[in-house]
């Protein structure tokens, strides 16, 4: 029977899957605050089929797509909307990346070239002249601070004081910090070392880290993007012939390699995929198994609200990372109903966006308020800067919280190590 | 009791498809006084039952020169009057490894003798300018066919026909011919919406009713020997081709793949039908089956491609005249003019051809009539744009419904509201449809219930077959019309036509969509229960 290769159907990202139920756009965070936005049937499968048709059906409202994939997760029949409407804005958009655009999807240079000016840089950046020429020359909105450059990238701290001590561990993993953590926010990455090596885990960077690149595609640079992609997968490649896992910091970064490249840069990943982990769920999971074991400090206390990155959501990767802040005794643990902060990386820092961005944001924030907690957790890192902003709670990501909890002396001896 | 329409026409045209309206249109420009009636929607005999292509006639070259020279030559005309009917996609004739490569070039020398462009193209070019072709082909040839959505067309012949003074009656059936000392004075008409009936006279009745038209003979009491020829089509949910393609051998079934609007259409199969069953037409498993097969090695991925639904229309084929047996069947124009032929005045009847070819068929019969009435203005719809296709500058951004609504109405499409927030709403998702289209089309285009809307606007073709944009083009067409429960009968109706397309084709994809329908509509909103009659027109075919 001819019928029954029907039964297989296949179509790019399951857009032919779509029951056209709507719940999608249920879910959107920005159909839920402007009408201008086609929302994610419409702009996903819907629009697909008429850009099958002709390729002027394209609708540059679609940059309003936080790729948050929130409806990703809400769609009950498997269709790629996210991926759908990313790739659309790939094969058609004629709008050309700005200098902002490229200022901000690079993250990796202008960290390359902020850092040894961070004394200087930092506090320029925050002068109320300098955020206006930023805001009227380069559109990058006032409200918006650049997070802080470190003085002191990762990279050189780690080179200088942690690799030497690495080779004495028995397992070991390879750490892909992200630019977050190597130009602006070392002490993440420092955090990260201390609890590996706490249960017994020497951490190697890779032989060649290049920025994920989620900032590219969303500023519509996917070339470079797919070029960078290249080098983390072969760097990664060469980690895991040594037996390393590959562990991240970041929600976003982890998503991006493990998803984004094969579906929207179509980068060959799949045998990087599994070997790719963010590291609350390598550790939860070493925990299941039986293989290591925390001790936390008895008189850490701390009221903790945790808020769910998208990213996250999408991988279905939340509860291990609430689930290990739960296991610190000292912790008042808040859930935050999940919803999206609005930021979505370099789109909440375009002046057109800031508004629509603070709009999807406001119900967490009002939430955050509500629950005063002493911190917000949270694997992302731009939501960090978000919620910072909006809120003026602190926010720290669950490997920091981890960190500054952990009885590391007790630890190692949990381990076997001393 | 019968009422009397006291206009006395110089010509009634019978049938509402594109041949009548089409008729209509040129009558009326040559300055008749034209009424045309339609017994159900317009566009819904074989006019709305095609693949939607407008064949350059290579398709014919090599078996029937005459229509071959028609078609391509109809086609240079439509590209120019029919602009916003027609998509200019142009068309391969494949050659398969199963097939003779030697017809190839008997194909493009025959061709070239009916005016058709025919480049031989490398296969692996071919594959280049159509990616979605099967990848085993051997031979290639280019030939300038395009698609053509005959809905349009059809509106847009009875608009201008409108704009020149013609009247238009639609749901009003012919249900005699009044006959005077061996002349057609006129028609009886029922309306099929309340039952009532009138008579309309005129100089001329021409009977374009398509395969019906044997009907209409048949109350004048003279036989036309016809042979309906039902061909069974599917349509895939999106675009896997963009340009035409055919095979290039001698027509057989399921040879022909064509993009139309946002899906794309495998066809057709050939079955002789009894007369009585071309009021309800249903594609068999066999036939789906014949579809799939065929139309997979045209172009393989629709082997896995969602099939939306399925349908059949019957080809008028007239056997050549006073040929009882019906062995020498023409595809040609058949124009009979049955005073000559029957002894019977003021009646003409316009048949056989293809949709391709309804402007010459129109422009024949016209002039046959025109003859009769003593005029002699020449035909002029060769060269006057369609209303819609007017040539006109085009600046303005347009979101996309606009743009789509703009593929649909053309220049019309500014007649349509948009701008505010309720116009641009959309009723239909799928395909694009605003609230300001439906106002239009209600108000301008012949709407009386969502069936209607959905011939003029495309609401309800998408993917959902009706599941999300039917309830609120009811919604839409309630408040702009006669009250709830005329609606819910309507969107009864409505969901029982869609569904009748989807059942020979409900697998996958398709049938759970049609579960979710089903749920909405009978469990959430329990239309099945309030819905109290079931009208004819809900059926038609």
């Amino acid at each position: 029977m001819t019928t029954q290769t029907q039964t297989q159907n296949v179509s790019v990202n399951n857009f032919e899957q779509c029951l056209k139920c709507s719940i999608c756009t249920v879910y959107c965070p920005v159909s839920a605050v402007t009408p201008l936005y086609p929302g994610p049937k419409q702009a996903g499968p819907d629009g697909e089929r008429y850009r099958l048709k002709n390729k002027e059906f394209f609708d540059e409202a679609l940059k309003m797509c936080l790729n948050c994939k929130r409806c990703e997760v809400a769609c009950p029949n498997d269709v790629h909307i996210g991926d759908i409407i990313q790739a659309a804005r790939i094969k058609y958009s004629t709008h050309k990346p700005s200098l902002r655009d490229m200022m901000l999807a690079n993250t990796d240079f202008v960290g390359t070239m902020a850092s040894p000016f961070a004394p200087i840089a930092n506090p320029i950046l925050k002068l109320k002249p300098m955020k206006a020429v930023l805001h009227g020359v380069m559109k990058i909105d006032k409200h918006r601070t650049f997070p802080d450059y470190s003085s002191r990238k990762f990279e050189s701290w780690f080179k200088k004081e942690a690799a030497p001590t690495q080779d004495q561990y028995s397992k070991h993993v390879s750490y892909f910090h992200g630019c977050y953590v190597n130009y602006n926010y070392p002490q993440l990455g420092k955090d990260f070392v201390k609890v590996m090596n706490a249960v017994g885990y020497g951490v190697h960077l890779l032989e060649k880290e290049k920025c994920c690149g989620v900032a590219l595609i969303a500023n519509g640079m996917p070339k470079q993007a797919k070029r960078q992609g290249k080098v983390n997968m072969n760097s990664m490649r060469k980690a895991i012939a040594q037996g390393h896992p590959i562990l991240t910091t970041s929600s976003t970064c982890t998503f991006t390699m493990r998803d984004e490249y094969d579906h929207l840069l179509g980068i060959d990943n799949h045998d990087v995929r599994d070997s790719l982990s963010l590291a609350t769920r390598f550790l939860f999971q070493l925990i299941e198994k039986g293989e290591i074991k925390l001790a936390f400090n008895e008189d850490y206390h701390k009221r903790v609200a945790y808020h769910s990155a998208c990213h996250m959501e999408r991988m279905g990767w939340v509860p291990y990372s609430t689930r290990m802040l739960r296991m610190i005794p000292g912790i008042d643990f808040v859930m935050l109903e999940s919803q999206c902060c609005g930021i979505s990386g370099t789109y909440g820092f375009k002046k057109e966006n800031y508004e629509r961005s603070q709009a999807i944001g406001k119900g967490l924030f009002d939430q955050i308020d509500e629950v005063n907690p002493d911190c917000v957790a949270t694997d992302c890192e731009t939501c960090k800067w978000q919620v910072e902003m909006s809120t003026g709670v602190p926010v720290m990501n669950p490997i920091s919280i981890i960190a500054e909890a952990l009885d590391v002396e007790t630890t190692r001896k949990l381990n076997n190590l001393d | 009791m019968t009422k009397e329409n006291n206009n006395h026409y110089d010509v009634i045209v019978i049938g509402g498809g594109i041949t009548g309206a089409g008729t209509a249109r040129d009558c009326a420009m040559r300055g008749l006084k034209v009424l045309l009636v339609e017994r159900h929607d317009l566009s819904t005999g074989a006019t709305g039952r095609n693949h939607g292509l407008m064949h350059s006639g290579a398709r014919y070259a090599v078996t029937d020169h005459e229509s071959a020279t028609e078609c391509i030559r109809e086609n240079m005309i439509l590209r120019k009057i029919a602009r916003h009917c027609v998509e200019e996609t142009d068309g391969l004739f494949i050659t398969l490894p199963e097939d003779d490569l030697k017809f190839q070039s008997l194909f493009v020398q025959k061709c070239g003798e009916a005016g058709i462009s025919a480049e031989i193209i490398d296969p692996q070019l071919a594959k280049v300018m159509e990616p979605a072709v099967n990848p085993n082909l051997i031979g290639a040839v280019k030939v300038p066919d395009a698609s053509v959505d005959p809905f349009r067309l059809t509106m847009a012949n009875v608009l201008d026909a409108q704009l020149h003074g013609a009247e238009t009656l639609i749901y009003h059936e012919v249900i005699d011919v009044l006959i005077e000392q061996n002349r057609v004075i006129g028609v009886k008409l029922r309306n099929n919406h309340n039952g009532e009936t009138i008579n309309a006279y005129a100089s001329v009745t021409i009977n374009a009713a398509g395969i019906w038209g044997t009907l209409i003979a048949k109350m004048a009491g003279v036989k036309i020997n016809m042979f309906p020829a039902k061909g069974s089509l599917l349509i895939f949910g999106h675009r896997v081709n963009h340009m035409v393609i055919n095979r290039c051998r001698k027509p057989a079934n399921a040879d022909i793949l064509v993009p139309d609007d946002a899906v794309c259409v495998i066809g057709t199969t050939s079955d002789r039908v009894p007369i009585e069953t071309c009021d309800d037409m249903r594609v068999t498993p066999e036939e789906v089956e014949v579809l799939l097969a065929e139309g997979m090695k045209l172009a393989p991925s629709l082997g896995t491609t969602r099939i939306l639904r399925a349908y059949a229309g019957v080809r008028p084929l007239v056997a050549s005249d006073d040929d009882p047996s019906g062995r020498s069947i023409s595809r040609g124009i058949v124009t009979l003019d049955h005073e000559k032929r029957d002894g019977l005045a003021g009646f003409i009847t316009i048949t056989g051809g293809k949709m391709m070819t309804y402007r010459l068929m129109a422009e024949e019969v016209t002039n046959l009539a025109c003859e009769k009435l003593g005029l002699t203005k020449k035909c002029e719809t060769a060269t006057t744009p369609l209303p819609g296709s007017e040539p006109k500058e085009e600046t303005k951004k347009y979101s996309f419904s606009q743009k789509a609504a703009q593929g649909r109405h053309g220049t019309l499409n500014e007649s349509v509201d948009r701008g505010d927030v309720s116009s641009d709403a959309l009723v239909c998702e799928c395909e694009g449809v605003s609230v300001g289209e439906v106002r239009y089309a209600v108000t301008k285009l012949h709407v009386h219930n969502l069936i209607n809307l959905r011939r003029r606007t495309r609401v309800g073709m998408g993917t959902c077959q009706g599941e999300l944009c039917a309830c609120r083009a009811a919604g839409v067409m309630c408040s702009d019309d006669k009250g709830a429960q005329k609606a819910i009968n309507d969107l009864s109706g409505f969901m029982n036509e869609r569904w009748k397309g989807m059942q020979p084709v409900a697998w996958g994809d398709n049938l759970a969509e049609a579960q979710l329908t089903a749920k909405i509509y009978q469990g959430l909103l329990g239309v099945d229960r309030l819905a109290n009659e079931r009208r004819v027109e809900y059926y038609e075919i």
